[in-house]
Formats: structure tokens, C-alpha cells, sequence
């Protein structure tokens, strides 16, 4: 059942949301030590939080659009009492005393945190294989990572484990997991949902979507996740936008543009299938045009030095001062740098040092001066390419899910998974990854559209068209 | 004290100063001085993980008030964080502004008939504030560090002048004028023991007419006397060392009061580099034309022009007075004056009231210029001594009741005129050599029989009306 019909049940006293979440915490205890999916599974809080939600129905009050429903957090999401480690020593056995914007709004439709889900450390990564507590498998096949940084989330929908997650995407971290799991995920428009009790990695790039198993639940979770948020400055002005109600839109007279950019070094059956998505539009009445958009090349070597440069800063205050770990020393600075070089990994220190160079004085205008100039080229590009067609499309990974180790040696060829998902957060633009036909091992492929910003309506409505003719409902 | 001969200073300031908004610059928390440390505290000030800043649009007005009052221009402008290692700086990164100030190119004239250039006013948030247990009380040695975050977030604007002040004496005017400014927009209460208003001086001396020198910072000055006298020694210490042959170092020098003298904290080799770049959280502040009209609308009187207006009301200004009127403008109490002025009360005796009587008060609301221009007014006539009115206005500050009411509770009314002659032929009576001799002709006995008057009426006689009565039956 999906998310939609599972609230529906509870809202009408079909289904109780404690049955709901006795499932859920059975799929995970089936499956979680095998595919190490959760770091924490908040039982005492996702019970009391059931048994509020059936208590409302019992009095004949209405929960919200997510009554019941289970639903994985990543855990660079804080929420109050609950441990938040970004997947990370520096911040293990630290409780926030604040809940995200986003874990109100959820509870406040009646949906039930059922835990927080494995990332790669601070989100910087993507296979999961960077996290300080061991990788998540790929539910679809163990020997293979989920995707990453939000692979904990992916699985947790992939497995069965929970109708819903949450993630965060700076540069793909919610799409290519997506692709690799089989499963929805969106990178919503930069701002329209609150980033307030997100834990920052690059703070200009992250947003946090949704991952479901199919468009329309990925769109309710989005519309309730959605809208203004005085607490995050960069938060849009408006409502969350209704993605339901133009669920079914279609896309006749819609100009999409294949753009070759987003093929460019992808497996063969992933080329084949985007080609088959954009059949597949054409028939639904679209013009389909095929377009290059060159700047997009330069994403990966811009985002390389934005997101570093802004995490050097964000990750700064991990110094041992106030919470999480604290390794002695002699003086402030020597347990600062105790405290730093126990408490992050590899990845993680690679990207600090890269980012501090790259905002060094006599390095900054080379680097993370020219970086802003990339950025600002790759917006116009966008808009000059949104003058032309209404969506764009393209695969969301170069492969599907690949093999544990086949890449933690070579940081470029890791980086490289997300060179088609990096170009809309550098633009601040709107995504999601929908799974479009099988490849390689018959693991699931993901087609990605790509809209402006603020054109999730028009996403959602394409991606239903695929999905339609991909599931045959 | 001056330089040798031919050498001349060149000053610089850097004045930080703490803004009255009630909340901090980007969360809730109160904004409040003396507080149980770490009382005012949330995720936000504290740099929790995943926590947001949101602009307090009130530090904005103050920052923007301060601007109009300094002559800058408000423009557009940005927010950088400004990143270095600290353990009362929640995020290791500092919300300032950088490339883009909210305030620039301004001015303040000075009372000397100088002008001193103001580069930039800039927003920026305050750190906490560390105490460091044991090893002198630096953090380096110390046995421990305890630190309150209650100050964390607290907005502050840094007004950095040019380098225009060219003796410690005009750097202190420049200071305290500054000071009078920041009360009056009602930004900053210029509490410098408190460390709302704190000075950094850049020092640098040369040749007259040569280029400027290499300078040297002289950090957190927190009285206009610990200025004068650091800027003092420091240009003496420079032309010293360059008479001698040597190099002045750039370099950030701390001032001991104790010792008198400024010591090296760091040099410029070790200064840090603190990639500075665009704060990613919050959004460019534009103020439109309606908020600078606002801002402007809502701002008073410059101290300058109100110290004008109170002596205009002066014949010629003792320098007594002319730092009792600094004193008043300060406080913002010169209604006082102006309203006992209207009412014919010498102004010169109203100044030395409201400068000494009402300055060390610290509301003054329950005193109503209407009771203190009568109060004085009966001094004026001599139905009150000077004693007695400061008694009764010190009554009225509390809160005692009106006048007539404070006077009488204080036995301050004075006998009438039948009972001070009744008073004044017993007296005579008893003491009937003295009465002799000041019939004789010996002025000096009216003395001797007014201070028997007031004993006997304890006090409530009034002085003159015993020497006209004297005078009659004499």
C-alpha cells in the first residue's frame, strides 16, 4: 500500500498507526543488521507518537495527510531528545534540544518518526561508505552500495522498511541514491523547504526532499515538508506549491530538452533508457528537442570548491568546546585539533582542507572566486536553456549501483557519480530521480527531470506520465 | 605631554558598539547585561548544529540610525562570515560584514571645529565572553576556562574612523563625541565599564609632512582616559625607537592601566587569515528609501546642536558648565534646563542641578520639569537654601509627592511673618549687648542674630526676610 492509501486507512479508523509502525519495526528488525540502514530506531518516541495519532482518531479528530504513516529521518536531521550524528564520532552521544522544521511540520500531519538512517559522514559522499559507523547495503543487492549521501534513507523506503524518508541533496545526495534503490526522490527548488535543524554541509547547496516509492507519495511528503519558514532566512516567501492536485496534468504541449551534457559518459542501457523516457513524453503530446548545455561540465569542478569551502566553515564549530566529542589537551588549541583529528574521517577532512584552501588569502580568487563565476554561468546557461523548453531531462547517475570498495580509493571517480545531479544545486533549481527500466545486473536505472525553480508541479506531473507507463498504473 | 619636535601622531579609531535592541541580532534571546551566565541562550546563539540566523530587523534601524547620524551613506550591503578558532565563538565563525557595510563615508565634527572621517559603521555580532581561571588570566596557561554565551549574539556596529586624529586629546574628543552620538540615536547606552562602547586605537607616528608611519593597534581600550593615555605612551614608545634608529613593527599591542604602558599581543606575521566570505544562511540587506526616511524621521537632535541651544543660554560658559551641559546632553536631560530657563530660574544654578542632582539618578521620570523649575524657583527667592532644594528634589526623584508636599514634610516651610518677629524681640530681649551694638553700627551681629533665628525656627526662617526685619527695628 502506499503512504497515501496508509494514511488514508488511519484517518477513516480502517488501520491503526501502532499496527502501522509494529510492521515497519519489524521489516527493520529483519533487515537491519544485515543492511545496516538505521543508526537509531526511536521505538519509545515512534510509539508514543502512534499511539497520539490513534488517539486523535479515536476522538474523532483528524491527524493530518500523513496519519500513521513510519517515516526514516537522516540523521543529519535534528530532532529533540532523539541522537543526531551526521554519521559521525565528533557528534556521537549528542542529543539536540530542538526538533528540525521539517520533523514538526511531519508529526504535525501525524506521520511517525520511526528512527534516524546511515549517510555518509556529514552527508559528504556517495555510497554511504565515508559514515564512522559502516555502510549501508543496497537493499536490491548487499554486495552494492545504496548511493549516497542519503543511502540509509533510500534503503529504508527500498526494503520496505518505512513508506517514507527524508533526506538532503547538496549535489545529488538525494537523487542518485534514489536511482540506485529504485525509488522517488526529489531535490526541491533551493528554499522551498526549511533547512532550519538541518545540520549544514554546504549551506548555499543542501535541501531536504523527499524519497518515496512511487511520484504521488513523494508529492504529498513534499507539499507537507514544503512553505515558508520565518526560522530559515533563505526560506521562498510562498506556500508549498500543489503537486497533487496537478498530479495528472500530462505534458502535452510541454517542451522537454534531452539534453546531451546529462548522457555524457553514461552506461549504455542508461542512455537507452532516458532515450525510451523521452519516447515516452513525446507520445504524452511533449515536444522533445536535444540540446547542449556545455557549462555544465564545469559543475563538478565548481561544486569541488564550493561546497568544501563552505563546510570548512560549517563543520568549524565541531571543536570540542560544547557537545560531542572532546579529546584533552594541553591548551584550547591543541585539544581543538585532538578533538578534530579523532573526530572526523577521511573524506571529511580532505573537504575541510580543500575548502580552507580554497577561501585562503592569494588562493581565493583562483579557486573559490572563480568558483562563484562557474555558478553564476551555469544559472544563466539554465535560464537560457528554460527560454527554450519547460523541462529538461538526462540520466541521474552514469551507473547503477555499484560495488562496495570500487571506489573509495578514487575520490574523482566517486565524485564523478554525481556529475549529472551537481549542475540544479548549483543553480538552486528543481530535480527529482525517478526509476525508468533496468540496466547492468538488472539494477534499476534512474531517469532524472530537471525543472527551474519553483516548477515542481510541472516535475511531478512528467514524472507520473514515466511512471505510468513504467508501472502500467 | 607632547612629541618631540617634529614628529607627529596619526590616529585611527575602531569603536565597537553594543546595540539596545531587546533581542539579539539573530534569535530570540534576550539582550541584557548581568545576567546569571548562560541564561540567554538557544540553538541560534549557541551555533547549535542545524540551527538558522534570522536578521533582528530593530539592530538593523539602530545601525542605520547610527549611519544617518554620522553623515554615511546607507547602501546596500552583505554578510561574510569572518572564520577563526575561538572558544567563546559558538560557531567558530563570526556574522560581520566585509566588502559591503550597511554604513559608509561619513563624518563627525568635533567641537575644536575638526572633522573626522567615518570609513564604514558595520553590523556584526558579539562574541561570549571567557574567563580564564589561573596563568594571569589570559587563556594561554590558564588552569581553566569558563565561558558565558550570554553576550553570544549580542548585535554590535563597528564605527572605524580615518586616520584623521592627530593628538590623543582629539582622539578622546573624537571618542567621547562618538559616545554622545550613539546615546542620542538611542542605539547604545555608551557604557564603556560595562563594555557596551569599546575603542581600538591604530598609532602611527612620522615626520610632519612625511607619508604615514607603520602603525600599531592598541587593543580594547574601555575609558576615554585608558585612550588618552595609551595613544600617549604609544607615540612616545614609536618616536623613541625610531630616534634611536630602530623600526616600529606592525603589530597588536595591549594596554596595561596599571603599568601605564602598551605590550606586544601579536604580530602582524601571525595575524590570521580569516576567509571571509558570503554568509550562506541569510539574504542581502537592501533598506528602500521609505526605511532610511524611517530611520531618519525617528532620529532627534544631534548632541552638537543641543549642547549649542544651552549655551546660547548662557552669557559666556564657565568651564565648569560647559561640562555640565556635556554631562546633561549626555544624559538627555536638558528639558530640565530649557523649562527652568523659561521660567525666569538662573541657568547657570539649573545646569549645576541637573548635572549634579539628577545625573547620578537612574530614572528621573517621577521628577516633572514643572516641579524642578518651582523648586528652584523658591531657591531663586530664597524660600528654600541650596541644601534644602537639592533635599527636595532628591525627595521628588523618589517619588515623595509635589512640592508643596515634600517642603512640608521636610519642615521646609517658612514661619510667616508674625512668628519670625515674635521669634526675632525675644531674641532681641535675650542678647541685649549684641542688640547694642548692632544699633551702634556693627553690621557683622546681623550675622550672629540670623544664625540664632534659624536655631531657634530650626532652619525654616528665611535669611533674607530676618535681615529686613533686623534692618527695621534697628
Amino acid at each position: 500500500m502506499s503512504a497515501r492509501e496508509l494514511a488514508e486507512a488511519v484517518r477513516r479508523g480502517e488501520r491503526t498507526a501502532q499496527s502501522l509502525l509494529e510492521a515497519s519495526l519489524r521489516a527493520i528488525d529483519e533487515r537491519n543488521d544485515e543492511l545496516h540502514v538505521f543508526l537509531h530506531v526511536d521505538e519509545p518516541g515512534a510509539r508514543a507518537a502512534a499511539r497520539l495519532v490513534d488517539d486523535r482518531v479515536a476522538r474523532g479528530e483528524d491527524p493530518g495527510r500523513l496519519a500513521g504513516v513510519p517515516i526514516a529521518l537522516k540523521d543529519n536531521l535534528c530532532q529533540t531528545g532523539v541522537p543526531t550524528t551526521c554519521s559521525s564520532r565528533i557528534l556521537e552521544g549528542w542529543r539536540p534540544p530542538y526538533s528540525a522544521t521539517v520533523i514538526d511540520r511531519l508529526i504535525g500531519a501525524g506521520a511517525v518518526p520511526v528512527g534516524k538512517t546511515n549517510l555518509d559522514e556529514f552527508a559528504m559522499g556517495s555510497s554511504t561508505e565515508t559514515s564512522a559507523f559502516g555502510p549501508t547495503r543496497n537493499p536490491l543487492d548487499p554486495t552494492r552500495v545504496p548511493g549516497g549521501s542519503s543511502g540509509g534513507s533510500a534503503a529504508s523506503v527500498a526494503a520496505g522498511m518505512t513508506p517514507l524518508a527524508l533526506g538532503s541533496d547538496t549535489g545529488g545526495s538525494i537523487r542518485q541514491p534514489a536511482a540506485l534503490c529504485g525509488i522517488v526522490g526529489v531535490k526541491p527548488t533551493y528554499g522551498m523547504v526549511s533547512r532550519y535543524g538541518l545540520i549544514a554541509f554546504a549551506s548555499s547547496l543542501d535541501q531536504i526532499g523527499p524519497f518515496a516509492a512511487d511520484v504521488a507519495d513523494a508529492a504529498l511528503l513534499l507539499e507537507v515538508i514544503a512553505g515558508h519558514d520565518p526560522m530559515d532566512s533563505t526560506s521562498l516567501p510562498e506556500p508549498a506549491p500543489d503537486l497533487l492536485a496537478h498530479l495528472d496534468d500530462g505534458v502535452a504541449g510541454r517542451r522537454v530538452g534531452l539534453v546531451r551534457e546529462l548522457l555524457d559518459g553514461a552506461d549504455p542501457e542508461i542512455v537507452a533508457a532516458v532515450e525510451r523516457a523521452t519516447g515516452v513524453l513525446r507520445d504524452a503530446g511533449a515536444t522533445v528537442v536535444e540540446l547542449s548545455i556545455p557549462e555544465l561540465r564545469l559543475g563538478l569542478s565548481a561544486y569541488y570548491l564550493i561546497a568544501p569551502a563552505e563546510a570548512s566553515s560549517n563543520l568549524a564549530r565541531y571543536d570540542g568546546v560544547r557537545y560531542g566529542l572532546r579529546v584533552d589537551g594541553d591548551d584550547v588549541t591543541a585539544m581543538n585539533e585532538a578533538t578534530r583529528t579523532a573526530g572526523f574521517g577521511a573524506e571529511v577532512k580532505r573537504r575541510i582542507m580543500l575548502g580552507t584552501y580554497a577561501l585562503s588569502a592569494g588562493y581565493y580568487d583562483a579557486y573559490y572566486g572563480q568558483a562563484l563565476k562557474v555558478r553564476t554561468q551555469m544559472i544563466e546557461a539554465f535560464r537560457r536553456a528554460y527560454q527554450r523548453v519547460d523541462l529538461l531531462i538526462g540520466a541521474t547517475t552514469p551507473s547503477v549501483a555499484f560495488p562496495f570498495g570500487s571506489k573509495t580509493n578514487d575520490p574523482m571517480a566517486m565524485y564523478l557519480s554525481d556529475v549529472f545531479t551537481i549542475p540544479t544545486n548549483l543553480a538552486g533549481e528543481a530535480a527529482l530521480s525517478l526509476p525508468f527500466g533496468r540496466g547492468e545486473a538488472d539494477l534499476p536505472i534512474g531517469v532524472q527531470l530537471l525543472g527551474p525553480g519553483r516548477s515542481e508541479p510541472l516535475l511531478f506531473a512528467a514524472a507520473r506520465v514515466l511512471e505510468r507507463v513504467e508501472r502500467g498504473s | 605631554m607632547t612629541l618631540a619636535d617634529g614628529w607627529e601622531m596619526v590616529i585611527g579609531l575602531e569603536v565597537h558598539t553594543e546595540l539596545r535592541t531587546a533581542t539579539k541580532m539573530f534569535c530570540g534571546c534576550a539582550n541584557t547585561f548581568g545576567a546569571e551566565p548562560n541564561t540567554n541562550v538557544c540553538p541560534v546563539c549557541l551555533g547549535l548544529p542545524g540551527s538558522l540566523p534570522v536578521l533582528n530587523v530593530r539592530a538593523v534601524d539602530m545601525a542605520m540610525a547610527i549611519g544617518t547620524a554620522l553623515n554615511c551613506t546607507i547602501q546596500r550591503s552583505t554578510f561574510h562570515r569572518k572564520n577563526y578558532f575561538y572558544p567563546d565563538m559558538p560557531k567558530d565563525y563570526q556574522i560581520s560584514q566585509y566588502d559591503l557595510p550597511i554604513n559608509a563615508n561619513g563624518f563627525l565634527d568635533l567641537s575644536d571645529a575638526t572633522r573626522v572621517s567615518i570609513e564604514r559603521a558595520h553590523l556584526e555580532e558579539d562574541t561570549g565572553k571567557s574567563t580564564h581561571l589561573g596563568g594571569g588570566g589570559r587563556i594561554h596557561g590558564a588552569d581553566r576556562s569558563l565561558v558565558d554565551y550570554n553576550r553570544s549574539g549580542v548585535p554590535l556596529v563597528e564605527i572605524v574612523s580615518g586616520p584623521d586624529m592627530r593628538s590623543a586629546a582629539q582622539a578622546r574628543r573624537y571618542a567621547s563625541e562618538l559616545r554622545a552620538v550613539l546615546i542620542a540615536t538611542g542605539a547604545s547606552d555608551g557604557r564603556m565599564e560595562e563594555g557596551s562602547m569599546r575603542i581600538d586605537a591604530n598609532v602611527s607616528v612620522r615626520r610632519s609632512g612625511e607619508p604615514f608611519g607603520t602603525r600599531c593597534e592598541i587593543k580594547n581600550l574601555n575609558s576615554l582616559r585608558s585612550l588618552y593615555h595609551a595613544i600617549e605612551f604609544e607615540a612616545q614608545r614609536q618616536v623613541a625607537l625610531l630616534e634611536d634608529g630602530g623600526v616600529v613593527r606592525q603589530e597588536t599591542r595591549h594596554w596595561d592601566e596599571n603599568v601605564g604602558a602598551t605590550s606586544t599581543m601579536r604580530v602582524k606575521e601571525e595575524a590570521e587569515d580569516y576567509r571571509y566570505f558570503r554568509e550562506p544562511d541569510l539574504v542581502d540587506l537592501a533598506p528602500d528609501d521609505a526605511w532610511r526616511a524611517r530611520v531618519s524621521a525617528g532620529l532627534g537632535p544631534l548632541p552638537a546642536q543641543r549642547r549649542a541651544e544651552l549655551l546660547a543660554l548662557l552669557a559666556t560658559a564657565t568651564p565648569a558648565q560647559r561640562d555640565a551641559i556635556d554631562v546633561v546632553i549626555d544624559l538627555g536631560l536638558e528639558r530640565y534646563v530649557h523649562a527652568a530657563s523659561s521660567a525666569g530660574v538662573d541657568v547657570g544654578v539649573a545646569l549645576s542641578r541637573v548635572a549634579n542632582e539628577l545625573a547620578g539618578v537612574d530614572d528621573v521620570s517621577r521628577l516633572s520639569t514643572g516641579a524642578f523649575t518651582e523648586t528652584l524657583a523658591m531657591e531663586t527667592r530664597g524660600e528654600l537654601s541650596a541644601t534644602q532644594a537639592k533635599a527636595v528634589l532628591a525627595d521628588l526623584l523618589r517619588g515623595d509627592g509635589d512640592v508643596s508636599a515634600v517642603v512640608a514634610a521636610r519642615g521646609f516651610e517658612q514661619l510667616s511673618g508674625a512668628s519670625l518677629a515674635e521669634t526675632i524681640t525675644s531674641l532681641i530681649e535675650s542678647n541685649p549687648d549684641e542688640w547694642r551694638r548692632y544699633c551702634a553700627g556693627d553690621d557683622k551681629l546681623a550675622q550672629f542674630f540670623i544664625g540664632l533665628v534659624m536655631r531657634e525656627t530650626r532652619g525654616r526662617a528665611n535669611g533674607r526676610a530676618v535681615v529686613s526685619d533686623l534692618e527695621a527695628r534697628r
